[in-house]
């Protein structure tokens, strides 16, 4: 089973939630961290790293001495990394997004392909987890090839935890896809309503059925318990504002190490998931699939 | 010689638009014959990515020896400069007024604060 945590709105309690879902876990549990750009669930589980692998993908390579300027590659690239100013490419290969269309379309063949680091992905074992990330490196802009190459790395008989970037465009698009159940993480706040409607959007296009874990509550603001109730999305839990859960987050402790008795709250949280899960008939193929 | 001026409108009265890349039109101007043309940009206004690198590219493909603009951006800037084109930025004012300057000689390559007009 694949559980994605995800939300719109960044520092909602994505790690938060999603650390404190795999240590709850019994059985085999991976972590995977797919947030690139500032990965940090390892940093409550404290893993021995025990791999490492670089993450590539393919930029064109080009002959100038093949190259008669037509301007064919520019014409296909969508993201604008080979232009033809003055009958000369010229590459912007940090834009590029690997797809080969350039060496394809190229008259002359003056276009081969070869490999370029955008980052590393890094595993190894803390606490009893399997604890997967990946750091995108400085000044990259392009972070899905890295979460494929995470969620290549589960071992069967894992249930997967998917702790996502923020946000709904390409990498939480990435991180989520395939899963078989979201949890977003939402605070009641006016923004954190308008990006938990955005990422129930966007779960809704993959076809994976969500539920909402509230982070920061209290009785006062109850914006997003009437969107829920008005939606029909499930509410698993409610975790309190306080003070001493900001506090151990910035020392690296685990939620549920600071208040032991939400470790039922969680497991009862993957009982109704599995319920909720074993009553449906069959998986619904996601409608979007085009999606970098 | 040719010349482009990165427009908000069509004609040498509009104003410059301070953006290269997701400038509104292009007005080419050719010193010698005087003849003015607005060049659209829309493939490059709509781009989500690389819009000043595309622009540089129809800028180059128009045959232009020198640009001026607001802003540019350091990918622009060396797509430009691999063209062979002079660029001038900070200009601000209409075109027709940074026609002028570049003629007369008064703008100076990187920035000029010699053109009249009105800030946005």
């Amino acid at each position: 089973m694949t559980i994605a945590v995800a939300s719109g709105k960044g520092g909602t309690g994505k790690t938060t939630v999603a650390v404190s879902l795999a240590l709850s876990l019994e059985g085999s549990v991976v972590l995977m961290d797919c947030d690139v750009e500032a990965p940090n669930s390892h940093i409550f589980l404290h893993p021995i790293i025990a791999g490492e692998e670089n993450v590539y993908i393919s930029v064109p390579r080009i002959d100038e001495s093949k190259c008669n300027g037509c301007g064919e590659c520019s014409e296909i690239c969508q993201f604008n990394a080979i232009v033809v100013p003055k009958n000369k490419p010229l590459l912007f290969l940090e834009l590029c997004h690997g797809c080969g269309g350039c060496a394809m379309v190229c008259p002359k063949g003056a276009i081969s392909e070869e490999k370029r680091k955008i980052g590393v992905v890094e595993e190894g074992w803390g606490m009893g987890i399997h604890s997967i990330h990946g750091s995108l490196s400085v000044g990259e802009p392009i972070s899905p090839p890295i979460i494929k190459k995470i969620k290549q790395k589960q071992n069967t008989g894992e249930t997967v935890i998917i702790d996502s970037p923020p946000g709904t465009t390409c990498p939480a698009v990435e991180s989520v896809r395939g899963s078989d159940y979201a949890i977003l993480v939402a605070e009641p706040t006016p923004f954190g309503l308008n990006d938990l409607i955005l990422s129930v959007e966007m779960v809704k296009k993959l076809a994976i059925p969500c539920g909402v874990v509230l982070n920061r509550w209290d009785d006062e603001r109850t914006i997003i318990e009437d969107y829920c109730l008005n939606e029909g999305i499930p509410i698993f839990l409610k975790i309190p504002e306080d003070r001493k859960i900001a506090e151990a987050y910035s020392r690296g402790v685990a939620l549920i190490d600071v208040i032991p008795e939400l470790t039922t709250a969680f497991r009862e949280l993957i009982g109704r998931i599995k319920k909720e899960l074993s009553s449906q008939t069959g998986k619904v193929e996601p409608s979007c699939t085009n999606l970098l | 010689m040719k010349i482009v001026v990165t427009s908000e409108g069509e004609t040498l009265d509009d104003s410059i638009d301070p953006r290269f890349g997701r400038a509104g039109k292009f007005i080419l101007y050719n010193t010698e014959t005087k003849e003015v043309q607005a060049v659209d940009n829309s493939e490059s206004l709509n781009a989500a990515h690389g819009a000043g690198i595309k622009a540089a590219e129809t800028v180059s493909r128009l045959g232009v020896e020198v640009v001026i603009t607001g802003n540019c951006g350091p990918k622009a800037l060396s797509a430009l400069e691999a063209a062979g084109i002079v660029v001038y930025t900070g200009v601000t004012g209409t075109v027709r007024k940074a026609i002028e300057a570049l003629e007369s000689g008064r703008l100076s390559s990187g920035h000029s604060d010699e053109i009249e007009g009105s800030r946005r």
